[in-house]
Parts: structure tokens; sequence; C-alpha cells
């Protein structure tokens, strides 16, 4: 099987504006992901070529690119997902709305602002139980909050939304989805703090619901469902 | 030369996964500490780390830190120091609660308590058989560690320099000045100027072919601190994890077998009772003696279809005739699964197509977890010789750090227990050290040495990739020092890495510039790859007897006689020296390990 991976190129102490490179790869396997296919064209052809990446499994949030026009990690994509037959057709560009450094790396620190701006820490001034031991938290309890734990700040989500290519200002589906994650833990006391942020006028109003967050999450959080749950709780008052 | 920035802190941290991060919020409260990371912190490996942190919490069964300090001393082959590992289960008790009170989400049990599940080699002394001690949230434990304590940071304001590759440990005789850093987005040198330093910088399994472990996990840290004179401790014991994914080696916690899951080879056994590896606790074995178990299986034929894999089956049918068949109460179903499983449910569908519910999953052993190290004591101090002599401001901590807790082999969830104990206790010493210790001057041309070997990697021009000499250092050393190895085997290796130090000299990169040179970089952590991987070796072939992880076809014995201790290698110009250091026993004595 061969791959032709057309990859969004761009080097800031050579090039004035982005291009396209092109790569053709022989004896590849559907099994492969792409961040397998990425790192051939890094080892074997063309070493400048820059991206992230780490655990190569889908868990340190490292290697989100848009990939065939779809946010995903390059290493939880296998290339059966994207074509069959003699010859792949691969496109990886960086993820977008964020500023390019080179290649498929984007500047992240705009939206780790925007997740630092919800507080996305555990606050509970009260003393801890005198016997020394955990807080106690009922099975039902902890289960509101589980699926927003999972998040791995890939970023997937916040560059795939239309709202927040509009407005960069807007914090982001990730950033909700982590305030998602304190709002609903029973045993946390600044409830009220992180509503007020994302309450904002760069808040969750600015979610249209297009899903496009939820269907890019690879961690299949249901980002849409969370931030649904935080507009209810501002419209309420009640978690 | 060109220029270098200087910043000046208290003390500087090198590594932001659990255990730099646990320091960081412990020195951070009186020192003013910097964090740098090559990754973002999020991205350490910690996060990676699946089935639980070990604490006897007793929230569902009895159990004591006692019980657990004796399954760890078992469990190393008695080669871990018994009184650090006193330290490491009875800290662990209180660490885990503040983990909680941190805001970590673990798992509930129905009374609210932290939930815990069986793992590998940790017993109940009452029952005889595996215990509850594993606290877990699902199949993410280490996720939530890396994330609560990274989110804490944030509260505390630690200092982070995010993607600031550590390159150089600035040492003058007995004291360490700071570190030479390269600003990965600018490819600028920085030195970091302080009193202490701690290396928290995790494994080094990219040694092997078929790896648990991330793309970063190169050994900088004990390359680094080697060629600064200090000597790396036990380093011929790195765990292969029994249950990586068939060529991919993606790991499957050992919660799987610690939710019922068993292990059937290719003749549809039960092999760890059947064939008598393990009668008494059969799939939940310490590591070492499993990985061995599926290494003669697959040697004898008994792999899957003839093949190099077993199966590992958690599929509620087969989890609950074997639940009847050993007589216990419990049964499992798909809701189950998925609620305590996710993760490598969807690994498993990702990777291979294979539904874990309803099929099983092949498996074969990974390269997992560097049981030595940098040497130090249970402060995190780091010990430069046989006499524990410590280098004064010098620190370690997490799975670079070689205390001993783990001896010959670590049990599982031990590891995330030593981060947040001993990256806490680290902080702490590091903090008070600052207090009174001096900032001494930066010599001269602090950063030289290691710019003149950056120098040379880019202006090299032999025409050699550098994943060429890696995948052959990879297969080499997967081929001679794995699971099993041989005086034969390990020469063999020697052999294959001396040359591969020639290749080396002849990498040649193709990018020059600076911004995020990964190029340049992933040259210069081939050769930390390639000094562990000898220190590996070396250390391997001296120890003439099976011991652990470290498992020999030739000397198939354990030898107490002459082997109870500590392995320290020293580089020494071109060449190097060995020494040893006794093992702290305590309360309990050598005997021969029965699963
Ligand atoms: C898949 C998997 C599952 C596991 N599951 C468990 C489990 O269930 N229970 C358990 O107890 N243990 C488990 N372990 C083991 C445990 O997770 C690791 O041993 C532990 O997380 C290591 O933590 P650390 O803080 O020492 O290093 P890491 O988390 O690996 O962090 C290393 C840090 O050092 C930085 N770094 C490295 N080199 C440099 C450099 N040159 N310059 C700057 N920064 C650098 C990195 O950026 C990173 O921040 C598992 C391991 C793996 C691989
Ligand atoms: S919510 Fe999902 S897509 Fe968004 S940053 Fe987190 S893991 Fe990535
Ligand atoms: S490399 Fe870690 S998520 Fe892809």
């Amino acid at each position: 099987m061969q791959a032709q991976l057309r990859i969004r190129r761009y080097n800031p102490e050579k090039d004035t504006s982005g291009y396209w490179g092109e790569y053709t790869l022989n004896n590849i396997n559907p099994n492969d992901s792409v961040l397998d296919l990425l790192h051939r064209v890094k080892w074997e052809i063309d070493g400048t070529l820059a991206l992230r990446r780490s655990c190569a499994h889908g868990v340190c949030g490292s290697d989100a690119f848009r990939i065939n026009g779809t946010n995903m990690l390059a290493c939880k994509t296998l290339v059966s997902r994207l074509g069959a037959g003699e010859t792949v057709k691969i496109q990886v560009e960086p993820i977008l709305g964020l500023r390019v450094i080179k290649d498929l790396i984007v500047d992240m620190e705009p939206f780790m602002n925007h997740y630092k701006s919800v507080l996305p820490y555990f606050i509970n001034d009260e003393a801890a139980p005198e016997n020394g031991r955990e807080r106690l938290q009922s099975q039902e309890d902890r289960a509101r909050f589980d699926d927003t734990t999972k998040c791995i700040l890939c970023a997937a989500c916040t560059t795939s939304c239309p709202s927040f290519w509009a407005n960069e200002r807007y914090i982001g589906p990730a950033a909700i989805v982590n305030a998602h994650r304190f709002i609903f833990d029973s045993r946390d006391q600044a409830p009220e703090k992180r509503l007020a942020v994302v309450g904002d006028t760069f808040g969750v109003w600015r979610c249209r619901t297009n899903f496009n967050c939820t269907n890019a999450c690879p961690r299949e959080i249901e980002i849409t469902k969370a931030i649904a749950e935080v507009k209810k709780v501002l419209a309420t008052g009640e978690i | 030369m060109a220029q270098v920035k200087i910043h000046t802190f208290d003390a500087v941290i090198v590594g932001a996964g659990g255990a730099g991060l646990m320091a960081a919020l412990y020195a951070s409260r009186s020192a003013n500490v910097a964090v740098l990371s090559k990754l973002y912190p999020t991205r350490s490996h910690t996060g990676a780390a699946q089935g639980g942190i070990g604490a006897a919490l007793a929230n569902m069964e009895e159990d004591s830190w006692e019980w657990h300090s004796y399954d760890t001393v078992k469990g190393s082959d008695y080669l871990a120091d018994q009184d650090a590992v006193d330290v490491l289960t009875k800290e662990a008790i209180n660490t885990v609660v503040e983990l909680e009170h941190m805001g970590l989400p673990f798992d509930r049990f129905p009374n609210g308590k932290i939930s815990q599940r069986r793992f590998g080699g940790h017993m109940s002394k009452t029952t005889g058989r595996p215990v509850m001690r594993a606290c877990h949230a699902a199949d993410r434990t280490g996720h939530m560690i890396l994330q609560t304590l990274y989110q804490q940071c944030i509260k505390n304001e630690v200092n982070f320099f995010d993607e600031f590759h550590v390159v150089d440990l600035i040492r003058v005789d007995d004291t360490v000045r700071g570190v030479v850093a390269i600003e990965i987005a600018t490819g600028e040198f920085h030195i970091f100027h302080s009193k202490a330093v701690m290396f928290a910088t995790g494994g080094w399994g990219r040694v092997w072919e078929v790896t648990s472990n991330a793309h970063s996990l190169t050994g900088d840290g004990p390359a680094i601190a080697l060629r600064r004179g200090i000597p790396l401790q036990d380093m011929e014991f790195f765990q292969f994890h029994p249950t990586g994914i068939f060529k991919l080696g993606i790991l499957i916690t050992e919660g799987v077998r610690g939710e019922g899951g068993v292990l059937i080879n290719g003749e549809g056994e039960r092999f760890m009772g059947v064939r008598g590896y393990a009668p008494n606790v059969k799939d939940l074995a310490s590591r070492d003696v499993v990985s061995r178990a599926i290494y003669l299986e697959i040697k004898a034929g008994r792999g899957i279809n003839g093949q190099k894999y077993v199966h590992l089956d958690v599929t509620p049918e087969t989890v609950n005739r074997y639940y009847e068949e050993d007589g216990e109460d419990r049964r499992i179903d798909r809701a189950y699964i998925e609620a305590k499983l996710p993760d490598i449910a969807d690994f498993t569908r990702t990777y291979l197509g294979v539904d874990p519910v309803t099929e099983p999953m092949p498996v074969q052993p990974t390269a997992h977890y560097g049981m030595g190290g940098i040497p130090t004591d249970v402060h995190g101090r780091v010990l430069l010789d046989a006499q524990k002599n410590p280098l004064p401001g010098f620190y370690a901590a997490g799975e670079v750090a070689c205390v001993s807790v783990h001896g010959a082999n670590r049990l599982g969830t031990n590891s995330l227990t030593d981060l947040v104990v001993f990256g806490k206790l680290a902080g702490k010493d590091m903090a008070n050290y600052c207090q009174t210790a001096e900032l001494l001057p930066l010599p001269d041309g602090a950063a030289d040495d290691v710019m003149a070997e950056f120098d040379r990697i880019r202006n090299s021009g032999g025409g050699v990739k550098t994943y060429e000499v890696r995948n052959k250092m990879q297969v080499s050393m997967t081929e001679n020092v794995s699971v099993f190895r041989t005086e034969e085997t390990m020469k063999q290796a020697l052999e294959d890495l001396e040359a591969l130090r020639d290749e080396y000299q002849k990498v040649e990169i193709q990018d020059k510039g600076k911004v995020f040179n990964s190029d340049i970089l992933e040259a210069w952590e081939l050769g930390c790859l390639l000094d562990t991987a000898e220190v590996t070796t070396v250390s391997g072939l001296a120890r003439t007897e099976s011991r652990g992880a470290h498992a020999r076809d030739d000397y198939t014995e354990r030898d107490d006689e002459n082997w109870l201790m500590h392995t320290l290698y020293y580089k020494e110009g071109d060449g190097y020296r060995l020494d040893y250091k006794p093992v702290t026993l305590g309360r309990y004595e050598p005997k021969p390990r029965v699963y």
C-alpha cells in the first residue's frame, strides 16, 4: 500500500509563507498510524519536519493535527480510517486558530491561558476530615463529572470551533470542559467563581452547539453536553 | 560562543511528571523554584499510567503498610533497601489521602471511600490471596495524578519553563551550580544558575524496540548524570511488563488481571497455574515471573497459533467461569469492564480492532520500567558512592532515581507511590537545603562542553541517520538484553553497541536551523540512549546470578552469598568502573520466592 502525503510546511527561518510538501511512502500498512507515517517522513526523507509527539497512543495530547480536514490525534488515527485500496491520500496541517510556529507546531499559549482562566484546580478550604482520611464522595456524585476528567488538553476541540475561529477571545470548549470538571465535583467549593468566568461574554454563550468539538475529541468526551450542563447551571442557578 | 541567557533560582527541577510536580509543589512553598520540562507538563508519561497507586488504605478489606512492605521486598527479589521500603509504604497512606485532598477524582466504593483493586504481588496475609490495594481512577490513574498535580501547581503559581530541553548539569567538584538547557522554540542555550538541582526525568524504555514508554523517554537524566561523574545504580534491572499489545508495546494494565482477566496460551490453558509458574496466585504473580512464563510458553511453541504472543482474556464469560472455579462470589459484566477499563477497551478497539468484552487480546512482554537509576537516599539526595556520600544540592526523584525501593523487580502500583512519596520528601529536603546553602558562582564557560557537542552534531557529515542507529540499538537490546539474557547475548550487545557508537559519530542531521529543531535533539537523545543501553548491559554481564528482572539462562539461581548488593556503574574516561554497595536488610530475610 502507498500513502501520498501532503503536509503543510512552514519554517520561519526560511519561508515567507506556508506551502504544501508532498511525500510518497511505499510499503505502508493499514494499521500504521498517521504518526508512524509522519515519523517515516521525518526520519527517512526530511529531518527538518517539525511536530510534537510523545506517548504514541493517544493519551498525552501532543499531536492534534488537521488530518484530511478534520482534527484528530495523528497517533490515534490509523491509515485504514482514512482510506482503502492501493493508494491513500492523507493531508496533514496544523490545527486552526493558533499561530503556526513551524510546520505542524502551533503556539499553545493562548489555549493554555483560556484553560487557566477557569481556575482549573480544586478549591476547598475547609479542614479535611478529622480522622486524617479522604473526603467521602458517593459513586453518583463522582459519576457526574467523570466524562470531563478525561481531557488531555490536546486542543482538538477548541481549534475546530467556528466560534473560536471567529473570535480568539472565546475561551473555547476545552476550557469549559475543565470548568465543568470542577463545577460538578461535589467536593469543590468555588463553582461560582468559575461560573463567573464561563458565564461572561467570552464564555459558554458563544457556543452555537455545532458539535465540531464533540466530533473532534479523541477522548470521546461529550463536550456539547457538558457545555449545555454548564449553561443550564447558569440559567437556573442550580448545580 | 553565542550568547547564553542566564536565569537565577534557588532550585531547578528538571522534569514535570508526577515526581517533578510533587517536588515542585513542596519546594515552591519556601524556595524560588523553576521547573524545566522538554514537554508541556501534562504531556509527561505519568499521564499514561493506568492501573493504580498502591497504598494500604484498607478501604474494603484488612490491609497494613507492613504487608505492603513485605510484598514490595519480596517482589524486589530482596534487593530493595528495607528501610526505604518502609518509608514508601507508610507514607503512601498519607500521600494518597493528600492527593484526594488536592481534588484527585479517585473512583469510589459504595461507602464513598477511595476504590481499590487487586494487582500482581500484593497479598493479604490473612487470606493468602491478592488484596485490594491499588487505588485507582478507572484505568487512567496516572492521568488523574498528573492533571491534579499540574492544576495545583497552577494554583500555587509554580514557575514553569515548558519545552526547555536540559542537556547538561553544571557540577564543580562536589557542588552543583545549575543546568544548561535549550529553549526548543528558539534553539537558544540558557543557563539556570541555582543552589540545588533535581532530576525527575523519568525512564528510558526507548532503549528497546517494543516498549510501553513514550518517544520522549530517552534516558537524558541518567546519561547527563553519568557524564558528570555520578554513578548509576542497578541498571541491569529493567522491567518487562507481561502484557503489552502484540508488536505495538502499548501497555495493557495489570489491573485487567486484577479485575479477573486471565492469560491463556495456544493450547487454551491458563498457563500461570496449570504449568506451575505460580500455582497459588496464578495470573497475579509479580511481573518478572509472569513475563518469563509468557516468554517460555512462546518458546515452547505454545503461543497463539505458534506465534509470539499469548491471550489476555477479560471477557465476562471467561472471567466468571474462573471466578466460579476458584470459589469466588464476584461476577463481572460488560458494563463493569466499560466502567473500570475504558481506556484499555479504547486502545484495543482502536489499534487492534479487538473488543475486549467479547474477544481476548494478543499480548507480549513490553519494555516498561527502570528499577535502577541515579542513587539517592529517601530524601532524594543523590549519593556518590558505596559509602553513601551525597553530592550536596543534587537531587533525583521518580523513575530516574534508585532509592532503592523496587530492587530487582518493581511491583505494579509502586511507581506512582514512589513518585508522590519521594517527590514530596525530596522537594521538602531541597527547599530546606536552599535555606542555608549559598548560591555558588558559575564557572567560566559553563555551557561550553555541551555547546561543543551540539556543534559537533550539527556539523557532522557522515551520512548516517539517527533512526538507523536507534533501530539497530533497539533490535540488539531486544534480542540480547531483555526478559532473559546470557553472557553470550550480553557480549553480543556490547559488541553491537560499540559499533553503533562509531556510527553515532557519523550521524548527519538535515535541520541546521534553530526553531524547534527536533532533528538535532533526537540525535542528542540517541547519545543518551546508547549510554543507558551500555550501562544496562555492562552491569548485567557482571552480575552472575538471576534475580528479579535480571534472568540469566547461564546463571539461573539467585546467589545471595555473592550478589545481595547494589551495582554502581561509573563512567571513567572512555571506560567504566563498577562498584557495589550492600543492601539494607530489615525484618525480612531473603527466602525463595513462591507465588
Ligand atoms: C503505560 C504505563 C502505565 C503505567 N502504569 C502504572 C501504574 O498503574 N501504576 C504505577 O505505579 N506505575 C505505572 N507506570 C509507571 C509510572 O507511570 C512511571 O514510572 C512514572 O509515571 C514516571 O514518572 P516520572 O515523574 O518519574 O517521569 P515522567 O512522568 O516520565 O516525566 C518525565 C519528565 O521529565 C521531562 N524530561 C525528561 N528529559 C528531560 C530533559 N532532558 N530536559 C527537560 N525535561 C526532561 C519530561 O518532559 C517529563 O516532564 C506505568 C508506566 C507506563 C509507561
Ligand atoms: S476536551 Fe477532548 S478535544 Fe478538547 S482538549 Fe480535552 S481531550 Fe482534547
Ligand atoms: S503522541 Fe501522545 S497523544 Fe499522540
